[in-house]
């Protein structure tokens, strides 16, 4: 069974000290860079693109064609920008990746940096992560005192700079164009596109940003070519990926294997629902991606398979509810967490986030409406695809989709309180006192 | 928005592109916003965030529009905010109109916009002429859905002394951070928290000054930002607007002045694209209120026994005309720079053939000799065509500054520069002594210059033919510079334009009130000029003896070589020495003072009569481009107090010699019929030659200006917009500090031949060594108290007077 696993980003997480760059050089570590120097940028760019890398952010843009969109003649200084700012519910991938081999993101950026013509880089990582921060900041300064970072780097005559950047705990900071005013101090919005951050994004300069794992795939497809990367993974989902489960599972954790494994098949590596349950409903990829339910445990785990099913692949945080929980209190969770989160540039998401929190709570205290099921809908409808950036969109699809697949549940709001029908202590992983709500 | 070309400007070409909006096609040219190509065809898009002179910020949604089609046969898959949407070729776009998705985004976004705002609009200031109750009725839904909590703030919050923040009302369009970032350069308020709890927010305890705050009252699409002035004076649908033109600057800026109950409740920037566009000032918006004091004048006061008494009008009258006839033609008539075209023809008629005498002038301030002469040869008679407009400070290269700070001086200016530094990349360049706050929103280089060496200073600049050179009426105190303007842009084939400080000074020149000029640019020198005057006057002669200057008027007054003075608006602390013209109005034989306001003239005349407020007459004011702003009679009542022009035609008829004119409209009508002087202008004057001051070991050059707002009386009673003033301080460069041993802050003694005034020291690192900068007209201090201008020698010392 242990077959279907792919280990390549974590298969030097059980190191000892492997966040620590011997440990790191020791497996093979930086000998990309030297391979990449070896090769034209354009050179470096193609065989990304050959490989079929796509975002691990979430929205799963090629790669290597995002890193060709840079203009060659713009007299600006180009940039690379990671984006660390894991922030939503249930994505907890780059943040496990960074704690245990910062290096390979290093290693990354310096290829991916080299490909675009970048002199300085920014790894930007959420702010409440301090012990991940204070981790990547070590590991830039020995590749610095290593001499894989700095100027003429390896002999090559090529520089480069890295900065890690701590963010100030803003989910909206993960948004790429938000992410790029909090870069440059301002406070974090999305901003208006075009023009887009390829063309002006960061101080107005060619820029590109990419998520956390898009990077640190990238020395492997150096090391082990495009061929080797590509026989990972479906037609159009190629290589591996990591996966992460949480929830009502036996063994939660984050399980690399190749693009299009099933939930199924992830669920038997992971020991299954935990002891005595079953499945309910399910997130492909984080709280912004449609629920799923077990008709969809078959379903490829890649880009098109989710696609197909109304969902998205995400962040492929797959977080397992079992049929003890409250489809009605974990939307309202979620969308209070929007609500938070919401920066308040746009109406339909500022205000929109603000009603469906009050109309959730009226459907989990039992006190809705006959007809504030379809009062729910209509407001998602007029939020869903009408906000500046894409927020909004991910709080109202976990509210559709639930109802999509739990309309009765919701019905029930109209007479019944959600702790009634679903008692909430049973859910919990551990002990709660009887009649808690919370 | 409309575009609005220069009368006689060909129209550029410009690409255009075919959309079709709701199965229209309409042509636009490239680069327009879908928002306003369907405003082209009558097509309202409901907005809020939305404004024609903001960037665009796509933030409220309410502008949602369908593109079924991007140009390319695909569509967008969701609705697009019309305000960011840049049509392109072939685009079609269906809105509201034929959209049911388009009309349902809508009217889910009003309702959204609903959710956490009080709809208190029958207390709100706004209710009436709210964006966001007309937009709710027209394309919202008619109840809200929303039962739930809604968010609540303390308030209103004052983001500055003159505008208070209601953040449960606002809608957090944006629109007033980004005018305070955008327009007038002042970032001082900015949206803070986030989700709902966003709201407008100001630096810790730093208030939102900004000499141009008020506009974001008016561009607030809710009742969310109010004035202090203004809040719960009235509602919308009471007040009756006027169309008029600001009285404060010679900017011209058009003005909407709303009154009720015969009182002016508030002022609004006028929509004037080629003028202010749809910006204007706080001076212009919040200074309205000077002349309802317990000091106006509503009858005519006589002087008897010594004393000032109310008199009836036949018997100022008769008082009047008895000095007058006493003092034959030896008068001296002193107009100020604040009447209207019409009023000021009146003087200039009234001094030449009703009183014989070329011994007017309008210049209540610092003037020279070789101001009269630029002004003679160089501004007067020049058309709106010839000279430079506000488009033209648009589409130049490089504007120079001299003698001159937009910001304080003509807000209008300054705010046509700044668009032109942000949108068009004009540079500009600025002669003076440190760079100020204007100049630093300017992004203007600074070619740091010490009080009389910016003729000098000029001549290092490198001019062309897209280049304007502003020069404003400080010049008269910088010798040689006017002519250093005329002829350094002449030879470089740049432009250059003349800004003076008051909204009549421009006018008064066109209606003759210079010792050397009859209306229309006419020279008292020519004799058929004189004779052409003469004819349509209908008298047999005028004067031709040259006149006095302001200030020979004032030094002849004194030494009893003028039997009597005719004094309208003015103060004699805006002349170069206040204490001399007091004693020359009191040393006057015989003093006539028309006035709204008792003042220091009127305490000093010996008949008073008083005059309109602008509200209450009607007029025209020539701004700095010689651009014509119709002033309107906002307050029509049957007792308004008369006009200048009314008073002088009263005194003209009692002498036996009728003024010819008695109305506003009559005397624009003759002005008119004169015509503009087709005969040869003058050549131009000699230069002033430069003098260096001399400036002692220890002493300093005085540098000044006058700040927008400050001690001028025309902003009494508004106390609110005098709390957002600029403190008054003394500003040396950081050598001069040092030297002198003082630091930031410290209190300083500033001495003249005069006497002493301390201020706080402010530090200014790009200051010019040796010099001092000081406001001309701080609140309780006057420069003109103590006799000196930009230029003179003054002493610095620590501490304050004693």
């Amino acid at each position: 069974m242990t077959d279907l696993l792919t280990p390549v980003l974590s298969a030097n997480w059980g190191d000892e000290k492997s966040w620590d760059i011997a440990a790191y050089t020791a497996s093979g570590g930086y000998a990309a860079i030297d391979k990449a120097f070896a090769m034209t940028p354009d050179e470096v760019t193609n065989l990304v693109k050959d490989a079929g890398l796509r975002g691990r952010g979430g929205a799963g843009f090629p790669t290597g064609m995002k890193w060709s969109f840079v203009p060659k003649d713009n007299p600006n200084p180009k940039y690379l920008v990671v984006n660390g700012d894991e922030s939503e519910p249930g994505t907890c991938k780059d943040i496990p990746l960074l704690m245990a081999s910062p290096h390979t993101l290093v290693e990354g950026m310096i290829i991916a940096s080299y490909a675009i013509g970048c002199h300085t880089a920014f790894v930007y990582i959420r702010g409440e992560v301090l012990h991940v921060i204070r981790r990547m900041r070590h590991a830039v300064e020995q590749a610095y005192a290593a001499g894989h970072l700095g100027k003429n780097i390896h002999g090559s005559g090529y520089d480069l700079d890295i900065i890690v950047h701590a963010g100030a705990g803003a989910y909206i900071c993960g948004e790429e164009t938000a992410l790029l005013d909090s870069l440059e101090g301002r406070r974090g919005q999305p901003r208006l596109r075009p023009p887009f951050p390829a063309v002006a994004g960061l101080y107005a300069s060619p820029t590109v940003i990419n998520n956390v794992e898009s990077i640190a795939s990238v020395p492997c497809i150096v090391a082990n070519g495009a061929a080797w990367f590509s026989s990972m993974g479906t037609e159009k989902s190629k290589g591996m990926t990591i996966y992460s489960l949480s929830g009502h599972v036996a063994r939660p954790g984050q399980f690399e294997a190749p693009l299009g494994i099933t939930l199924r098949e992830l669920l038997d590596l992971s020991g299954g629902i935990r002891a005595g349950h079953e499945l309910k409903f399910w997130t492909p990829g984080g709280s912004s991606t449609p629920i799923l339910t077990g008709e969809h445990l078959d379903v490829p785990l890649d880009y098109e398979g989710m696609a197909s099913v109304g969902s998205m692949l995400g962040t492929k945080a797959l977080q397992i509810f079992d049929e003890t929980v409250s489809v009605v209190r974990t939307t309202l969770r979620w969308v209070e967490f929007y609500k938070h989160e919401s920066c308040g540039k746009c109406t339909p998401c500022r205000e929109g986030s603000w009603w469906l929190v009050q109309l959730l709570k009226k459907f989990e205290d039992g006190v809705a409406e006959e007809g504030d099921v379809d009062k729910l809908l209509d407001v998602c409808d007029n939020i869903g695809g009408k906000s500046f950036c894409a927020l909004a969109d991910g709080a109202v699809a976990c509210v559709t989709s639930a109802v999509r697949h739990f309309r009765p549940e919701f019905e029930a709001g109209y007479h019944t309180p959600a702790y009634e029908l679903f008692p909430y202590g049973r859910s919990a992983l551990f002990e709660v006192a009887e009649g808690s709500h919370a | 928005m409309s575009v609005i070309t220069k009368p006689g400007e060909a129209v550029a070409p410009v690409d255009t592109i075919t959309v079709t909006i709701d199965g229209i096609e309409v042509q636009v040219p490239k680069g327009t916003l879908a928002i306003r190509a369907a405003e082209m065809i009558g097509i309202a898009i409901p907005r809020f965030c939305d404004h024609p002179l903001l960037d665009p910020v796509g933030a409220c949604r309410q502008c949602l529009v369908e593109v079924p089609d991007m140009g390319n046969g695909r569509g967008m898959p969701k609705p697009q905010a019309s305000c960011t949407l840049e049509c392109a070729p072939g685009m079609k776009i269906s809105t509201q109109v034929t959209s049911p998705a388009a009309a349902k985004a809508q009217e889910g976004m009003l309702e959204f916009l609903l959710v956490n705002h009080p709809l208190d609009c029958p207390i709100c200031d706004k209710g009436g002429e709210c964006p966001l109750q007309n937009q709710a009725l027209s394309n919202g839904r008619g109840e809200s859905r929303y039962e739930g909590v809604k968010r609540t703030f303390p308030k209103p919050v004052p983001i500055s002394a003159e505008i208070l923040l209601d953040r449960e009302r606002c809608i957090l369009c944006a629109r007033c951070t980004r005018f305070s970032e955008q327009i007038s350069g002042d970032p001082f308020i900015a949206l803070v928290e986030r989700g709902a709890l966003q709201q407008v927010g100001k630096y810790a305890d730093d208030p939102y000054n900004s000499y141009f705050s008020g506009n974001v009252i008016q561009i607030c699409p809710v009742g969310a930002l109010t004035s202090v002035s203004y809040r719960f004076q009235s509602r919308p649908f009471d007040l009756i607007s006027t169309d008029s033109t600001c009285e404060h600057c010679a900017g011209g800026c058009s003005l909407r002045v709303d009154h009720r109950h015969f009182q002016v409740k508030r002022r609004l920037a006028g929509v004037n694209p080629e003028v202010n566009e749809e910006w204007n000032c706080d001076k212009g918006r919040f200074a309205f209120v000077s002349g309802r004091g317990e000091d106006r004048i509503t009858r005519p006061l006589v002087r008897r026994d010594g004393v000032l008494k109310v008199a009836s009008w036949p018997e100022a009258i008769d008082a009047a005309v008895a000095g007058l006839q006493a003092a034959g033609n030896s008068v001296g008539v002193l107009t100020g720079g604040r009447l209207t075209v019409e009023n000021a023809y009146g003087y200039a008629k009234f001094a030449r053939a009703v009183l014989g005498t070329n011994h007017i002038d309008f210049r209540s301030r610092p003037l020279s000799a070789e101001e009269t002469g630029f002004l003679t040869s160089q501004i007067a008679g020049r058309t709106l065509g010839e000279g430079v407009t506000y488009g033209d400070l648009e589409t130049a290269k490089q504007v120079v500054l001299v003698c001159f700070e937009p910001e304080e001086e003509t807000g209008a200016v300054f705010l046509r520069l700044r668009k032109a530094v942000r949108k068009k990349g004009l540079k500009v360049t600025t002669i003076a002594p440190y760079a100020s706050n204007g100049s630093a929103k300017l992004n203007a280089t600074l070619v740091a210059t010490a009080p009389g060496d910016e003729a000098a200073a000029l001549a290092g600049i490198e001019l062309d033919g897209d280049t304007v050179v502003l020069v404003g009426e400080r010049a008269a105190t910088a010798p040689g510079v006017l002519t250093a303007v005329v002829t350094a842009t002449a030879k470089a084939g740049a432009r250059y334009a003349w800004v003076p400080r008051r909204a009549g000074d421009r006018g008064a020149i066109e209606a003759g009130c210079l010792p050397t000029l009859l209306p229309g640019g006419r020279t008292v020198a020519d004799s058929a000029a004189r004779v052409d005057v003469a004819a349509a006057w209908g008298v047999d002669s005028l004067p031709a003896e040259p006149g006095l200057d302001a200030a020979a008027i004032l030094e002849a007054a004194a030494d009893g070589e003028l039997a009597a003075l005719v004094v309208a608006g003015l103060e004699p602390k805006d002349f170069a020495n206040a204490v001399a013209t007091r004693e020359a109005l009191e040393a006057a034989g015989f003093v006539i003072s028309l006035e709204n306001r008792l003042s220091e003239v009127t305490e000093r005349a010996d008949v008073v009569f008083p005059v309109a407020l602008i509200e209450e007459h009607a007029g025209t004011f020539l701004n700095w481009e010689h651009r014509a702003g119709v002033v309107n009679t906002v307050i029509k009542q049957a007792n308004n107090p008369m006009t200048d022009l009314r008073v002088l035609a009263a005194l003209a008829d009692a002498l036996g010699k009728p003024l010819g004119v008695r109305t506003v409209a009559q005397a624009a009508a003759e002005l008119a019929e004169l015509g503009a002087w087709e005969g040869a202008r003058p050549a131009s004057a000699d230069a002033a030659k430069a003098k260096p001051a001399k400036v002692k070991a220890g002493s300093y050059r005085l540098a000044t200006w006058r700040e927008m707002l400050d001690g001028g009386r025309g902003m009494d009673y508004e106390e609110a917009l005098a709390a957002t003033a600029k403190p008054a301080v003394a500003r040396v460069s950081p050598t001069v500090a040092t030297a002198a041993g003082l630091a930031e802050g410290d209190l300083v003694t500033v001495t003249t031949a005069a006497g002493s005034f301390s201020l706080p020291l402010e530090v200014a690192a790009d200051m010019v060594d040796g010099t001092v900068w000081v406001p001309t007209n701080a609140p309780g201090m006057s420069l003109g108290e103590y006799g000196v201008l930009a230029g003179d020698a003054v002493q610095l010392d620590r501490g304050g007077v004693a």
